[in-house]
């Protein structure tokens, strides 16, 4: 089974994103800013992570960066999910190397198309147009 | 909305559309008339077939606009997208090296996605097709459905159904929380108003034929008839294209489907000898032309 790891402060998203990628097969770990989440990760590196940007402590930007120097790091696939949506934002996402990128609000088709869009379920698993 | 009410709008739809709907759609006509009852300063859906009773000839073509609106997103179903320039496009591209031209018609374009899809599709290819003219023509029944797709304007909704974030921040450009697909991709598509159930030979004859998710809306024998005319609109050894469950098995012996190749078919023997006989090969229009 994979791991998604979910990194938002709030955990209404949490609980939303947690409900619909178990309903894709994902196993869930949670993580309320970047520094949770890079613990997270240098214990064990999941294979996707749904990344938040404004969170205190350490936000998912300067989590990203950090999460692509580690060993292994550029293995796990970043999603970032955000009300960040102007292409400056976007832009610098994907220079620091995200995968791909949610502006919420967002529903269980948006999330499952780009978990589909970068591989990590199959095209066959979503509802059906 | 009374079964008499009902009754005049699926007779009206389908002398109209062709649109064939079953009992069980009253659900959908009542999502999308609903509202357009509400903007047309009326109770409900019974004022409403009251007015077209009347004579309204501007509501008989917004409730059939209504009616006819597909939802779509770009890359919609993903596999044709995989297939278009994995399989058609390096095929037609040997078939056609002497013309160096390739003709794509969308069938049921609505706003835009499937068109444009294409066109990125094409952009992405790079250097292949360097020197090719390259037509896309979209059509569709509902004129403001056809001025959405010309505007290329998107909501933020809309982009993130299906478009990977780097087309998106390749060939858009951001208008604050809309977003607009640039102008040399709108440049690559033409769009023609078209009701399949009229007769479109006049669009001439197409490498690559989309049409995808509307036939499920005909009966039978409407279906057959317009795969019959559609064969006539695909060159000999061109595609046509079909959606996820759409078929078509038992409805015309005139296209077969490519082995593993989901939604994919092409012009059987059959369908060309019709094609000699009845229309003309390749009509030129006034193209727009593609810049790889």
């Amino acid at each position: 089974m994979k791991t998604c790891l979910i990194v938002d402060d709030s955990n209404v998203i949490r609980k939303v994103a947690r409900r619909v990628l178990k309903g894709l097969g994902f196993e869930i770990v949670e993580a309320e800013h970047g520094g949770h989440a890079l613990e997270v990760c240098s214990r064990s590196l999941p294979d996707a992570i749904l990344l938040d940007w404004n969170m205190p402590v350490m936000d998912g930007y300067e989590f990203l960066g950090n999460l692509r120097r580690m060993p292994g790091g550029d293995q796990p696939i970043v999603i970032f999910c955000t009300t960040e949506n102007d292409v400056g934002h976007i832009a610098r996402a994907l220079y620091a190397g995200a995968n791909e990128y949610i502006v919420k609000p967002f529903d269980k088709e948006i999330i499952a198309t780009k978990f589909a869009e970068v591989g990590l379920i199959d095209f066959s698993q979503l509802p059906p147009a | 909305m009374t079964p008499s009410d009902f009754e005049y709008l699926r007779k009206l739809l389908r002398d109209q559309s062709g649109l064939d709907l079953s009992a069980d759609k009253q659900y959908l006509i009542e999502s999308r008339l609903v509202p357009l009852a509400k903007n047309s300063s009326l109770a409900g859906i019974s004022e409403l077939v009251q007015k077209m009773k009347g004579g309204s000839s501007l509501l008989v073509t917004q409730v059939v606009e209504a009616m006819t609106t597909n939802e779509t997103f770009f890359f919609r179903d993903k596999v044709p997208f995989d297939h278009f320039p994995d399989v058609i496009i390096p095929d037609i591209l040997r078939a056609r090296s002497s013309r160096k031209s390739i003709r794509i018609w969308c069938a049921a374009g609505s706003t835009g996605q499937e068109p444009y899809s294409l066109a990125m599709c094409l952009r992405e290819m790079g250097t292949a097709l360097v020197g090719w003219r390259i037509e896309i023509v979209a059509t569709d029944l509902s004129k403001e459905v056809l001025e959405k797709s010309k505007a290329g304007i998107y909501s933020q909704f809309e982009v993130q159904r299906g478009l990977p974030i780097q087309l998106l921040v390749k060939y858009f450009k951001q208008q604050g929380e809309l977003w607009q697909i640039n102008d040399d991709i709108r440049a690559m598509v033409q769009h023609r108003q078209l009701n399949l159930l009229h007769d479109f030979s006049q669009l001439g004859t197409f490498d690559v034929v989309f049409c995808r998710n509307v036939l499920i809306y005909f009966d039978q024998e409407t279906k057959t008839n317009i795969f019959g005319r559609l064969a006539k609109a695909t060159a000999a050894d061109g595609y046509l294209v079909l959606g996820a469950a759409e078929s078509v098995v038992g409805l015309t012996d005139s296209f077969q489907p490519c082995l593993d190749r989901r939604g994919l078919y092409r012009p059987t023997a059959s369908a060309s000898s019709k094609r000699i006989a009845i229309s003309g090969a390749f009509v030129p229009s006034t193209a727009a032309l593609a810049r790889p």
